[in-house]
């Protein structure tokens, strides 16, 4: 994966070092820089199969039931004549959900930058524990491949949604997804869960013990932060999906009524009785709203770091910042309701939920106050990662907003499941954690690779996207506000809709050439690692302690003595200093104070 | 075949870009290679930046034109309807505001305080008069809107039993939907999917010994007298399903093993929702778009496609199989008189059972 196997850790006098082979080095390794490595290389590949399925229903619900060669070249027998089967719709649309969630923004964007960053930015040799680490990766590695296998079985893959709500992902005879496609997705999840909490566990450890002297809680750059919060919110909540999959599995294959009573289907009553679907939904929700802010918390940890370094400013805020992280992480366990207003859950519930919904506004409110005000008087580097960045902000703010839609229970009542939540939530979580997740590549690339990115391919790779982003979940809004449901393989039964039919031709138009364009970005980076020009240490000038390690990678990050911190991770542009920075690892000069609070 | 020519357009149009850049860096070599933004970079990205927020401006004001006369915004067909509307256009109001705003500012700096060598940024670390000014704004606005939303909520939401709405049982399958009237007790009678027998035609799993179910009528259409309050309960013999009402701002889950409710009172009958002006105007674009989308199917030989003619529907809006995209039954709102017409034609369940 590196290009620089040739040229190994040569200064290297702190006993690290080890002899390696091929294997310990880039397949089982336990040095978080690797591992991180690999994280983002599984799931760029994921990422890949998840946006080339979206780019197939797209077509399929721009031109309904028409044939095409690249179903035909893609789905096989599930696209008879090049036209797409309705049950692979579906699968297709479930398949995307769980990759780009799980697959992509949790463990692409976290497992990266959280191995990347942790222990280069706190100032730690590596992980507290090497192997879990790597365990880690290989559950990781392992839940993917089973994921990528269940494309494949006889009866298709898991089709009931990415929230496999029961009954329907509990009976085979409800569709043929839910068989052995779905009892392969259920094993991929909880081993992904499992590989999930031993990197989360490692995370929590390695922030709270191996944080070099003189960094304290409040001098952590914001990464460090998102990534811990990030990790404990991982903590507590996966293990809740864990139980409600063990408990789905027992109803599949072992005849508890968990989950379903009163079923009758295909001419026959089945024995279940007893059971709620509607205790699956407090479950998976309970894991599945706070997976939103598992993807973008550290999406807005890079942001933050990112623009700082590149507005040559100090983050606005920074303690306002952590506050509001905290407070955002702590409403993310009490609001899952706000998907099960119209369950048949209780109302007087539903107001509960509104209520610790809406309250999350005002921190994220803070937070995107906060980034704005950092750019303001900065002297804006508009480096690719800081365009992203910008982005990110731009989305989160789109999408968030029409959260306090959705998030009072009378509004959703009439755009519950509506294409208004599909552009909604891609806004917010997605496209935004994807900003997150480039912005901290093209910034990190040189820390990764030791090799710059190509810049003007990243331009073109970020305005083309941006403007793609905004073509294919702008109008998603207004064909929502006009009552069309999510999850339709064709809308040409309902004659009401007929004149939405341009405004689905126009978004899949801005979604076929948004996918074509991160062709640039991949080839881009894959070039790159290769060919790209050699980095020097530190290319953003920017002040954590990752860029004061040498370029090529050495087992323990640092050739000598750690450094010692000194400082809050944002001194730029700090009157009283010649250059525009100064590192946390540099003393304060005589008669130098802090300058924030 | 469109389809496949777009993407090979689009296909050679990235493969130049990249073909041009590959030129442009070439050509640069010499000079700047060290992939870092420079002054110049700064300065193009800067203007990017206001040209994008003037493409953000823009697609907003071409979707609220173009798209924007929502018939989930005016027209609402149901008593409380009009109450989750203005909720709505209040909602949106303010989130339009806020996005112009905020939109502005993040890009207005962008461009304004582009990077130049030499240029200082300002050390500005924190104020709290600013952070507490971006959180009680927030924390007023939010708090209007929890007490508007909720007080709306409770409204929708409670049932008053007293108004002795009419009561009908939505039932839903994969993939369609009955609905069960109470009959002249307006009481149904007890059911259980466990009790359906397909041969004796009792498909919904009535319990035949229950008085109260000898009247109920079971139909494939929802007919609903103008003006009546009606509480829906909602059951499902398989898997989850959505009674997604859109025209009357109602919807509720239909869960197997429960029984949901949900209720309303229509206000405007279907022909009267046929002959306001929005509607008709609204009507008139769709059979437009249809005998447009006609003229290749008669070119073919296959018959054209049917004027449509406005119905209010009730359709799944919950994930429920490969069928989910047709689950659909028609709602006529009439009035009472011919409501009890059509209500008296309907064969009441001891008559419908086969021996």
């Amino acid at each position: 994966m590196s290009a620089h196997a040739d040229t190994h850790a040569h200064d290297d006098d702190h006993g690290h070092h080890h002899k390696e082979t091929f294997v310990t080095k880039y397949i089982f390794s336990m040095d978080h820089k690797m591992i991180a490595k690999q994280y983002l290389v599984t799931g760029t590949i994921m990422g890949i199969i998840g946006i080339l399925m979206s780019i197939m229903f797209r077509i399929q619900i721009a031109w309904p039931e028409e044939p095409n060669v690249l179903f035909e070249a893609l789905l096989g027998k599930w696209a008879p004549d090049g036209v797409m089967d309705a049950d692979i719709y579906l699968a297709l649309v479930t398949i995307h959900g769980t990759i780009m969630v799980f697959f992509v923004l949790t463990a692409g964007l976290s497992g990266t930058f959280s191995n990347l960053l942790i222990p280069l930015q706190i100032g730690a040799r590596d992980m507290a524990s090497g192997f879990l680490n790597m365990v880690s990766y290989w559950l990781f590695f392992l839940s993917s491949i089973i994921m990528v296998i269940s494309l494949f079985v006889e009866a298709g893959p898991a089709a009931a949604g990415w929230t496999i709500y029961p009954p329907l992902s509990a009976l085979p005879m409800a569709q043929g997804g839910s068989g052995m496609g779905m009892t392969l997705w259920l094993v991929s999840m909880a081993i992904f869960i499992a590989s999930s909490l031993l990197g989360s566990l490692n995370y929590v450890v390695t922030v709270l013990n191996l944080r070099t002297k003189g960094m304290s809680m409040t001098r952590l750059p914001l990464t460090i932060w998102a990534f811990f919060v990030t990790a404990i919110i991982g903590v507590v909540s996966f293990p809740v999906l864990l139980s409600a999959a063990l408990l789905l599995i027992m109803d599949r294959s072992f005849g508890t009524s968990f989950f379903l009573s009163d079923i009758f289907i295909q001419g026959e009553v089945l024995h279940y009785q007893g059971g709620s679907p509607v205790l699956f939904e407090h479950l998976f929700w309970f894991l599945g709203h706070p997976e939103v802010y598992i993807v973008i918390l550290p999406a807005m940890g890079l942001v933050s770091e990112i623009m700082a370094s590149n507005s040559r400013k100090p983050i606005f805020g920074y303690r306002a910042m952590i506050v509001s992280i905290l407070a955002i992480a702590f409403l993310s366990t009490i609001v899952w309701g706000h998907h099960m207003f119209i369950s048949g859950m209780n109302p007087f519930l539903g107001s509960v939920f509104t209520f610790t919904t809406l309250l999350i506004a005002i921190p994220s409110a803070v937070k995107a106050f906060n980034w704005i005000t950092t750019l303001w008087k900065g002297n804006l580097q508009m480096n690719p990662a800081m365009l992203f960045s910008i982005g990110f902000v731009s989305t989160f703010i789109t999408g968030g907003l029409t959260g306090i839609i959705l998030g009072d229970s009378a509004l959703d009542i009439n755009v519950h499941d509506t294409y208004f939540v599909v552009a909604h939530f891609h806004l917010v979580m997605g496209i935004s954690a994807l900003y997150g997740m480039f912005a901290g590549i093209y910034h990190w690339f040189p820390k990764m690779y030791g090799r710059m990115m190509n810049k003007n391919l990243g331009y073109i790779h970020f305005w083309l996207t941006a403007v793609c982003a905004y073509g294919v979940f702008f109008p998603m809004h207004f064909i929502g506000m006009a009552g069309l449901p999510r999850r339709y393989y064709t809308n040409s039964n309902f004659p009401l809709f007929d004149d939405l039919a341009n405004v689905n031709v126009i978004i899949t138009v801005f979604a076929l050439i948004g996918g074509v364009v991160q062709i640039v970005y991949l080839y881009n980076f894959f070039m790159s690692i290769f060919f790209g020009k050699k980095s020097t240490q530190n290319p953003w000038k920017a002040t954590t302690l990752e860029w004061t390690t040498p370029v090529e990678h050495i087992h323990g990050n640092w050739p000598g003595e750690i450094p010692h911190v000194y400082r809050w991770a944002y001194d730029y542009s700090k009157p009283g200093h010649d250059v525009d920075f100064v590192a946390q690892n540099v003393p304060f000069k005589e008669g130098e104070v802090e300058l924030h609070h | 075949m469109t389809t496949l020519l777009t993407i090979i357009v689009l296909v050679f149009i990235l493969i130049a870009i990249w073909q041009m850049v590959k030129i442009f860096d070439l050509a640069q070599a010499k000079t700047d290679n060290a992939q870092i933004a420079t002054d110049k970079d700064n300065t193009l990205n800067g203007y990017l930046m206001m040209g994008f927020l003037a493409f953000i401006y823009i697609i907003t004001i071409i979707c609220v034109v173009k798209w924007g006369d929502l018939p989930l915004l005016s027209n609402a067909a149901s008593e409380h309807g009009g109450t989750i509307d203005n909720l709505m256009i209040i909602s949106l109001v303010l989130i339009f505001f806020v996005q112009t705003i905020t939109q502005f500012l993040l890009h207005y700096f962008a461009f304004k305080y582009k990077g130049e060598k030499g240029k200082q940024a300002f050390f500005f670390a924190d104020n709290n008069k600013l952070e507490m000014i971006w959180t009680i704004i927030p924390v007023i606005v939010l708090a209007g809107l929890i007490i508007y939303g909720l007080n709306t909520w409770i409204n929708i939401t409670s049932v008053d039993e007293s108004e002795d709405p009419l009561i009908v049982e939505l039932y839903a399958q994969q993939f369609n939907w009955k609905a069960r009237y109470a009959g002249s007790d307006n009481t149904l009678g007890k059911a259980n999917v466990r009790l359906i027998d397909i041969d004796r035609a009792n498909i919904l799993g009535l319990d035949e010994a229950d008085p109260n179910a000898q009247d109920d009528i079971i139909t494939t259409e929802l007919h609903l007298p103008v003006g009546k309050p009606v509480l829906f309960k909602m059951r499902s013999q398989d898997v989850l399903h959505s009674a997604y009402m859109p025209h009357f701002r109602a919807q509720m889950n239909c869960v197997p093993g429960m029984i949901t409710q949900f209720g309303f009172t229509p206000t405007v009958t279907t022909a009267e929702m046929r002959q306001t002006p929005e509607m008709q105007e609204k009507v008139a674009n769709i059979n437009e778009i249809r005998v447009e989308n006609s003229k290749p199917l008669v070119a073919k030989g296959e018959e054209a496609l049917e004027r449509y003619e406005f119905d209010y529907l009730l359709i799944c809006n919950k994930i429920c199989g490969k069928s989910h995209y047709n689950m659909q039954m028609k709602i006529i709102v009439e009035s009472q008189e011919e409501y009890d017409a059509w209500i008296a034609e309907q064969k009441e369940f001891k008559n419908s059972l086969i021996n």
